[in-house]
């Protein structure tokens, strides 16, 4: 399936509090449980996810999270961030066994 | 003689929208999970929908155009007759015939990300049309054994699919409410499984649960009974792609 | 620490596999040591912190969840982390949210996994050292027919 899903709006008024969503693609496996052999399914987590704001000047850490095991696979995390210049938001998540995965998306800002 | 079966189907759909007791399995979860349905920027499905529209992209839109107007009510009348094997055939096997025999390109495994993803971007382009059964008179002794399978007591446990379904649908087994089992949603997310799947990997589960030898993936006995469950459900609203518990 | 193993046998289908609980006194002691370690000595008061979640879920490998601060988000006032802690699952901690006045709302949402009825809590630290929280209590339900 597609790794990742992010829907924003493509526009928002400077100062508007724009909704992010997102979803990303990943069994988030605990390292707790058993498989179908009855050995322990080795850890492999999405364990950081970063969004990045470029507004053409600075790019700003503007939401972050640390992820456990008692976190869904499929991961969805949902926040806001204030629109200030138009620009790029850049999303990353990163993980166990070398997992990267980034996704950019533009912002117009009037 | 086809004009006998659509007459009986109308009459089918006609009765259980009259009186329709019936409900979906949307109807039995919580708000919040209903909300996660709703909302295609949070339903984890959307994640094989996606990749159904870039498959689309590549290998359909050339003779199929725009799914959304060209795939608009297919889902909601499968599983259909097909000529070839004289059989009925579901969406997934119409794909993958597609891809064999006019694509001359590799079938596409059964339950695979792959397949799972094109089927659910076709099925989407059904959601919120009624289920619709092919009236095709053919299909109807396939639709009787389908009803059999579907009334047959099977496994360890020794129950039918209808004991549970049809008489204690509302009713609750362990911390759950038993559905009515309709197939709405199809291919849909179902919690349990943390992926997107198949209602032949949902009967499958069901097998199991009454200590049943589960019917093979693409088995005729499957096909039948996805039958069946569509002329039960007609007349239903499509959700694909739901989220189940 | 023993663990306690306890299988679950479902009323007339088979549930699959065990599910790792320990008892709740451990689970309890736990969950306040992962809380005061997060609040770095700051006695944590209740309030301003909302934990949107089903009372009943139907199934603990998906379970929704919102978290909303009452804050302005302001340079002067503004949430700078929010902490997720269970009390039974495997380990306390679910997630850690990093906001700062650049979010606009202090609201968080994700999903999350309960390995059983529990007790949640979401702990929010705000820019002048102050931590808020919200506990709330879950009654998770196990799904029947389960694949093997």
């Amino acid at each position: 399936m597609a790794r990742a899903l992010i829907t924003m709006p493509p526009t928002a008024k400077r100062g508007d509090v724009v909704e992010i969503r997102t979803l990303i693609a990943h069994p988030m496996e605990t390292g707790y449980r058993p498989g179908e052999d009855g050995a322990i399914v080795p850890r492999n987590l999405i364990r950081r996810f970063s969004c990045h704001y470029h507004d053409g000047r600075d790019e700003v850490l503007v939401f972050s999270a640390e992820l456990f095991p008692a976190v869904a696979a499929n991961p969805f995390i949902a926040f806001s961030t204030v629109a200030t210049a138009s620009g790029t938001l850049r999303f990353s998540w990163s993980g166990d066994q070398g997992f990267t995965q980034t996704e950019t998306v533009s912002l117009v800002v009037t | 003689m086809k004009r006998l079966v659509s007459l009986l189907l109308a009459l089918l759909v006609v009765h259980a929208l009259a009186a329709d007791a019936r409900r979906s399995g949307f109807d039995d979860m919580s708000p919040q999970v209903q909300a996660m349905q709703r909302d295609d920027a949070a339903n984890p499905a959307m994640l094989w929908v996606k990749e159904g529209e870039a498959m689309w992209g590549r290998d359909c839109v050339r003779c199929h155009g725009d799914a959304a107007t060209s795939m608009r009510g297919v889902a909601a009348r499968y599983p259909d007759f097909d000529t070839a094997s004289q059989r009925p055939i579901t969406l997934s096997q119409r794909i993958n015939q597609c891809r064999a025999t006019r694509q001359h390109s590799m079938p596409l495994a059964a339950e695979s990300d792959a397949l799972l993803s094109l089927e659910s971007y076709v099925a989407m382009q059904s959601r919120g049309q009624p289920i619709a059964p092919s009236a095709d008179p053919r299909l109807q002794p396939f639709r009787e054994r389908g009803e059999q399978l579907f009334r047959r007591r099977i496994g360890q446990l020794d129950f039918s699919c209808a004991q549970c379904h049809d008489e204690h649908a509302g009713q609750h087994l362990g911390g759950s409410t038993i559905p009515q089992a309709h197939p709405t949603g199809y291919p849909q997310y179902r919690l349990e499984w943390q992926a997107l799947a198949s209602l032949q990997r949902r009967l499958r589960n069901c097998m199991n649960g009454v200590r049943a030898e589960p019917f093979a993936y693409g088995a005729p006995e499957l096909t039948e009974l996805e039958l069946y469950l569509a002329a039960r459900a007609a007349g239903m609203r499509l959700e694909t792609p739901a989220v189940r518990p | 620490m023993m663990m306690k193993r306890r299988e679950l046998i479902g009323a007339a289908v088979g549930l699959a596999g065990a599910v790792w609980v320990r008892p709740a006194a451990a689970n309890a002691d736990e969950l306040a040591a992962a809380i005061a370690a997060f609040a770095g000595g700051v006695p944590v008061r209740a309030g301003r912190v909302e934990f949107e979640i089903a009372p009943l879920v139907e199934n603990g490998n998906t379970v929704p969840i919102t978290v909303r601060v009452q804050s302005p988000m302001n340079e002067a006032d503004h949430v700078k982390v929010i902490a997720i802690f269970n009390q039974s699952n495997p380990q306390r901690d679910v997630a850690n949210f990093f906001l700062g006045p650049r979010a606009g709302r202090a609201t968080v949402s994700t999903r999350i996994r309960l390995a059983t009825s529990q007790q949640l809590v979401a702990v929010a630290k705000m820019n002048d050292g102050s931590c808020w929280s919200h506990s709330v209590d879950v009654l998770v339900t196990l799904a029947a027919c389960v694949e093997p």
